[in-house]
């Protein structure tokens, strides 16, 4: 059993099961804010959670490293540190480190060692690695395979993964998220079933920018694990919010599918519903669904998927947890319960409840910086 | 030569039921009852008796019980019954001792050890008479990715051929010639009622079942019997029979008597004269000569249908299967031990193969390490009695399975393993023109579809209490099985962890 197995599933269970509540905003604008609204609404769901696991991921908080990998390590274990900084002095460009800022905060215990990196890739990458983000893939899960007690949480350009033991608003306060600014929240309260709860255990679970906070159980994990592992992804933390990060990061960066393709796979129509299609749409769809079978995401879940410039939200075809989508002006926010958002927000031009499968998808209006994003509606789905 | 052979069953008839209606007489194709005129009663001659059920379920009266013959040997472990009556036969025959249907032996069922998962409490179960539920499978070879035009939403990768299945439950392979043409018809009927496929055999097509071509798999064994381009156009699925469970290493052999003319036509070969199917395929002497064949079909077929590869479940299972996946196959198959045949020599069928659920599962886990799962669909045969054994089939990696005996049982079969006389009173296993009229297609068919349809409700169930509403989300999902009562070498080749561990 390795370090993490032994932290995240004591009990060697098939995999970590939680429930939980998720919330994102995002402002489609580009207007970045502070992390106040998204605290206070994800407090406001505090039952849905049992204070042993609490996260959030911001988006557009680092512009002055906008180029640079941003990791977000965690160190267990005495001399974790010194292995990753050697590890990282030799696999990459470090740019500038410093300890992650946070406060004394009531309600969070022990904390682990908090460091955060910037650094780039430039000549260390070899001809072995298709792209800069594959190598970066690739060298975080070394460390987090590799180096005993270090734990790499979030590892995208201009965004960060945050997360502890704890309730959310605890978490919040602890890690000072009043002091940053995003233009994309989205956070989570968790309620493991079969875990103690440990800092890394805790979502969103990240892997280079995306992001994933989930709610809900996915009884296809095993499959969907055994497939990812054919193109060479390790479920090392056996959940399925993993699944979820790994299944997105295959079939956009890899595959090359746009979100809403990706949403057709992981939460597919109804053989009954294809056939009433257009037969053009029935090959699309039945394609989808005899290649990427193995994709499908099957049981209750919602998850809010997030990356730079885009934030998902999706349930289960047949939608057994809850989502609740709402737009004010250029705001999109997506929430486990409609009363989160009503108390940050209370007036909207819309809040409404997703069909089960449907994915809604907010996008920046104007890219951010050099990232190229397609010019779509700011807010679809229906 | 005097038989020393003692009768195996005693046939019991109550006199005070009897009504001499002659029945069981002419029922009976192994003529164990008999009008005794003198006495006038209804008598048997018990070693005759095959213990078929026939007279026992068409007698009006029900007076008729058979047991087994209660005469004993002295105890021995090494030396039971079985064993001291086969020398005898072959000591009267002298020839290879044939037999029917699949392994009796008690080999492990490791079905029999595996249980399946239920959500309760952190997952809902889903209820499949409120929701929907999926069964639909698609056979053939899948690309490793998807090209999609994003801006229009239209598939630009160009899949390979892939058929449909409603439920994954297909028939297994039984031949004409084998098996009687009312009994083909029988499955080719239901497997169109219930949106399956049925499997020629390697006996040819006839005629008058090409107008279920859309549900027909077509094979093509080492004999070639009644194989020309009609032939491989007519089917859903065209596949290359290698080797069989019930038989591995070894061809097949229709004696002549079963070669009536029709079955001649169907075969293209003379009537009356033995079918011999070789061991091997004589053009198939590698993988590379595999790879040949499956292209010179897929060929001939225009590339229109999904080509397939059957062999026996045996020692190198996975590297086997490895190769055949990357020779080309759309999909494999794999017998296992238990799998069933109308005539083996009855030291192959007992002792040669390995059991389908380890096979499976090593062939599922080769696939998978080798990142080739998806480029062919896997299909096992061999000993399938119920839809559970099903569901567990599919946890362990299967796309869909074959079922022969399980069919055969829904038309009359009651497993007496007596298929290579020819003679089968249920008119299943015989050429027989009398015989086989006692098969009614449009009649039978219901029975077997009506088996699909209970099975089909009952996975659907097993699926739902699993938290899963579509048939691919259990496929290869060996978290859904437990085992209870393996050792640790077993639950490992398995893939399965001990159940409450």
């Amino acid at each position: 059993m390795t370090m993490w197995q032994r932290l995240h599933n004591p009990y060697n269970d098939d995999k970590v099961i939680d429930a939980c509540s998720i919330f994102g905003m995002m402002d489609t604008s580009g207007r970045r804010f502070t992390g106040v609204d998204v605290t206070k609404a994800i407090a406001n769901m505090h039952d849905r959670g049992n204070g042993l696991g609490g996260g959030f991921a911001v988006y557009g908080i680092y512009p002055e490293h906008k180029e640079e990998y941003a990791l977000h390590l965690m160190y267990l274990a005495p001399g974790a540190k010194e292995g990753v900084e050697s590890f990282l002095e030799s696999n990459f460009f470090l740019v500038h480190s410093e300890p992650i800022p946070t406060r004394k905060a009531e309600g969070i215990g022990a904390a682990p060692i908090l460091w955060r990196y910037f650094v780039r890739v430039d000549h260390h990458k070899d001809s072995a690695f298709a792209s800069e983000d594959d190598y970066v893939v690739d060298r975080v899960m070394k460390i987090n395979t590799g180096i005993e007690g270090a734990f790499v949480f979030s590892s995208g350009k201009d965004m960060g993964a945050f997360k502890g033991v704890g309730y959310p608003e605890d978490v919040s306060n602890f890690y000072r998220l009043d002091e940053y600014r995003g233009y994309l929240w989205t956070a989570h309260g968790r309620f493991p079933t079969n875990t103690p709860g440990w800092w890394g255990g805790a979502h969103p679970f990240s892997i280079l920018d995306w992001t994933v906070v989930h709610n809900g159980e996915i009884s296809s994990y095993g499959i969907n694990r055994r497939y990812l592992e054919m193109f060479g992804y390790h479920c090392t933390m056996q959940t399925d919010t993993e699944v979820v990060a790994y299944a997105v990061d295959l079939l956009v960066r890899r595959h090359g599918h746009p979100i809403e393709v990706v949403a057709d796979i992981l939460a597919p129509t109804l053989w009954s519903e294809i056939e009433r299609e257009h037969p053009e749409r029935q090959d699309y769809h039945r394609s989808l669904r005899q290649v990427y079978g193995s994709l499908l995401l099957n049981g209750p879940f919602t998850v809010i998927i997030a990356h730079q410039g885009e934030m998902i939200g999706l349930t289960d075809r047949i939608r057994l947890r809850p989502l609740t989508a709402a737009t004010n002006g250029n705001m999109l926010y997506l929430s486990s319960e409609e009363s989160a958002i009503r108390l940050i927000s209370p007036e909207l031009d819309r809040a409404w409840i997703p069909m089960g499968g449907e994915p809604i998808v907010g996008r920046l209006k104007a890219a951010p910086g050099a990232r190229k994003l397609p010019e779509a509606a700011s807010v679809s789905g229906n | 030569m005097k038989s020393y052979l003692p009768a195996r069953f005693k046939v019991e008839r109550d006199e005070t039921r009897c009504i001499m209606c002659l029945a069981c007489v002419s029922q009976c194709s192994y003529e164990t009852h008999y009008l005794d005129e003198e006495e006038g009663k209804v008598m048997s001659r018990d070693e005759r008796c095959v213990n078929c059920h026939r007279c026992v379920v068409f007698c009006p009266t029900r007076a008729i019980t058979i047991h087994k013959n209660p005469l004993e040997y002295r105890d021995n472990y090494n030396w039971r019954a079985e064993n001291i009556e086969d020398v005898i036969r072959q000591a009267e025959s002298g020839g290879m001792l044939l037999t029917g249907m699949g392994n009796d032996k008690p080999y492990r069922i490791y079905w029999d050890h595996m249980v399946l998962n239920a959500s309760q409490v952190t997952n809902p179960s889903i209820d499949p008479l409120r929701e929907p539920m999926e069964l639909r499978t698609y056979i053939g070879a899948k690309p490793d990715r998807l090209e999609v035009d994003p801006a229009i939403q239209v598939v630009k990768t160009k899949l390979p051929p892939q058929v449909p299945i409603e439920l994954p439950v297909m028939f297994s392979a039984m031949s004409y010639g084998a098996i009687s043409l009312t009994a083909c018809e029988t499955l080719a009927r239901a497997a169109t009622e219930m949106g399956t496929l049925y499997n020629t055999g390697e006996g040819g097509l006839h005629r008058k079942l090409y107008k279920y071509g859309k549900n027909t798999i077509v094979q093509v064994a080492s004999g070639r019997f009644g194989v020309h381009s009609e032939y491989l156009d007519a089917g859903a699925m065209v596949e290359i029979k290698i080797g069989q469970g019930a038989k591995p290493g070894i061809g097949g052999h229709l004696p002549g008597e079963k070669v009536s003319a029709e079955v001649s036509m169907t075969r293209m070969i003379p009537t009356g004269t033995d079918a011999l199917s070789p061991a091997p395929q004589h053009d198939i002497y590698s993988i590379e000569d595999l790879s040949q064949l499956i292209f010179a079909l897929k060929e001939a077929t225009n590339y229109t249908k999904p080509v397939g590869v059957k062999i026996a479940a045996v020692h190198n299972a996975a590297a086997i299967a490895s190769g055949m996946v990357r020779a080309g196959a759309d999909y494999i198959v794999l017998d296992g031990i238990r799998g069933a045949t109308g005539a083996a020599p009855k030291i192959i069928r007992d002792n040669v193969g390995i059991p389908i659920e380890v096979a499976l599962a090593a062939v599922d886990t080769r696939l998978r390490q080798e990142g080739i799962r998806q480029r062919a669909s896997v299909v096992i045969a061999g000993g399938i009695r119920n839809s559970g054994d099903v569901t567990k089939a599919i946890a362990l990696g299967a796309d869909a399975v074959y079922i022969g005996t399980a069919a055969l049982v829904a038309m009359g079969c009651c497993v007496c393993q007596h298929c290579h006389t020819g003679k089968c009173p249920w008119g299943i296993a015989t050429t027989d023109p009398r015989l086989q009229k006692r098969i009614n297609p449009e009649i039978v068919s219901e029975r077997l579809a009506n088996l699909l349809r209970g099975w089909s409700h009952e996975i659907k169930d097993m699926l739902g209490g699993m938290g899963i509403n579509a048939v691919e989300s259990l496929r290869g999902n060996r978290l859904h099985l437990r085992a209870v009562g393996l050792t640790e070498t077993e639950m490992k080749v398995l893939g399965v962890e001990q159940a409450g561990a």
